[in-house]
C-alpha cells in the first residue's frame, strides 16, 4: 500500500490513504515549493493518495 | 490557493489568471491596449506565461530574448532560446533576439571572468547586461513599456534581502511599475501578485513548454535561499508572502521611504550609450565592456 513521489532525481515513498499535503510534509517537502501531478494532471493538496499512485512533483522555484 | 481561500478547476483557473492580471495592469496603471509592450522572455515559465496572458488579453506584445551564452553542460541558453522561439512561432508572434556574444564579443560567463565582477559568479554581470540590453531594445525600437515576468516570490525575495540590510534606495525603487524617464524605459511587472506556484500551475495547465532546468549558476544563490525561507513561513502562515509584499507597497505609497533628491538630480546620460547613469563618466555596462576590450596585461 505505497505511493511514490518523484521530485527531480529523488524518490520518496509514503503510505496510501493520506492526503497529498500530509505526504509532502512526511517527506519533508515544502508544499509551497512544488506542484503535484498524477498521470499528467495536476492534483490538489487535499487529494487522497491511492495505492500504487506515482506522483510527479514539479519544482516551482527559479531564479538566481 | 490557501492565501486566497480559493480552489478552482482547470478551466476556471485558466480564466482567473488573465482576469487577475488585467486587474493588476489597471490597478497599477501599467499600460493600455494602445501601448506597444516588449516582454522580456527567458524561456522560463513566468515570462512565457506572461506573454501568453498578454496576448490572450488582446495587448500588442512582442518578445525579447537575450542569448546569454550559458551552457553549464545542459545547453541552457540554446534550449531556452529554442523554447522561446518555438512559443513565438506557434502563435505567429514577433521575437527579437539579442545574442550577447555576437553583440559584445563574449558570452556572459567569459565577461564575468574577464571583469572579475560578482565574486566568481556571473549573476551580477548577467543582471547588468540584461538590464542594459532590455532598456536599449525597448528604447531603440520604440516600445512604450518593458514587461518582465517577475512573480510574487521573486518580489518578496528581493524585498526580504533588501529589508535585511535596510537598502533604502533599493526599497524605494521596488514596485510593480518603474516609471520611465529620459533614456530609461518604463518597466512593469504584471505577475507581481501571483505566487510562483500559481504561475507554474498556469504554465502546466496551458501546456506551455518551458525550460525546467535551473540556470546552472543559480544553484546556491541567495535569492533561492530567501525564497525557501519565505516558503517555510508561507506553509505555516498561508498568505504571509502576499501580505509582506502588499504591506510594503502600502508603506511605500504612504511615504515611509523618502527619495534622496541629490541622487535623483545627478543622473546624466552615459557619453557612449546614452542610458542614464549616476557615475561621472561611462555607465557601469560601458565601463565593463571597455575593460574587457582592453588588452590583458
Amino acid at each position: 500500500m505505497t505511493v511514490k513521489l518523484i521530485l527531480r532525481d529523488r524518490e520518496y515513498e509514503v503510505r496510501a490513504g493520506m492526503t497529498l499535503l500530509d505526504a509532502l510534509k512526511k517527506s519533508n517537502i515544502l508544499p509551497e515549493s512544488v506542484v503535484a501531478t498524477r498521470a499528467g494532471e495536476m492534483i490538489l493538496e487535499d487529494e487522497i493518495l491511492k495505492d500504487e499512485d506515482v506522483i510527479k512533483l514539479i519544482a516551482v522555484i527559479s531564479g538566481g | 490557493m490557501r492565501q486566497h481561500k480559493l480552489a478552482l478547476c482547470k478551466e476556471h483557473y485558466l480564466e482567473w489568471v488573465p482576469e487577475q492580471t488585467e486587474r493588476f495592469i489597471k490597478q497599477y496603471g501599467m499600460f493600455g491596449h494602445d501601448d506597444r509592450v516588449l516582454v522580456a522572455v527567458s524561456g522560463g515559465k513566468d515570462s512565457l506565461s506572461l506573454w501568453d496572458i498578454l496576448i490572450r488579453l488582446g495587448y500588442q506584445a512582442d518578445g525579447l530574448y537575450i542569448g546569454l551564452g550559458i551552457d553549464g553542460g545542459i545547453g541552457y541558453s540554446s534550449e531556452s532560446h529554442r523554447l522561446s522561439q518555438q512559443f513565438a512561432d506557434a502563435r505567429g508572434l514577433t521575437l527579437h533576439v539579442v545574442d550577447v556574444e555576437r553583440e559584445y564579443g563574449r558570452p556572459i560567463p567569459v565577461l564575468a571572468e574577464r571583469t572579475r565582477r560578482g565574486l566568481g559568479k556571473p549573476c551580477s554581470v548577467c543582471g547588468l547586461t540584461k538590464r542594459h540590453v532590455m532598456n536599449r531594445m525597448a528604447r531603440d525600437m520604440g516600445y512604450d513599456v518593458l514587461a518582465t515576468g517577475h512573480n510574487l516570490d521573486d518580489e518578496a525575495a528581493v524585498l526580504f534581502g533588501n529589508t535585511l540590510v535596510w537598502e533604502g534606495d533599493y526599497l524605494l525603487r521596488q514596485g510593480p511599475v518603474l516609471p520611465g524617464s529620459q533614456g530609461l524605459a518604463r518597466k512593469v511587472k504584471p505577475l507581481c501578485r501571483f505566487y510562483e506556484r500559481e504561475m507554474t500551475a498556469y504554465a502546466l495547465a496551458r501546456g506551455i513548454e518551458y525550460i525546467y532546468e535551473e540556470c546552472p549558476f543559480a544553484e546556491g544563490s541567495t535569492s533561492i535561499y530567501y525564497k525557501e525561507i519565505l516558503n517555510q513561513l508561507e506553509s505555516a502562515r498561508p498568505g504571509a508572502k502576499l501580505t509582506f509584499y502588499l504591506r510594503f507597497l502600502e508603506a511605500r505609497r504612504s511615504g515611509l521611504f523618502r527619495e534622496d533628491q541629490q541622487a535623483v538630480g545627478s543622473l546624466h546620460p552615459c557619453p557612449k550609450c546614452g542610458q542614464p547613469t549616476t557615475s561621472p563618466g561611462l555607465c557601469s555596462f560601458c565601463r565593463m565592456i571597455e575593460k574587457i576590450n582592453q588588452p590583458e596585461t
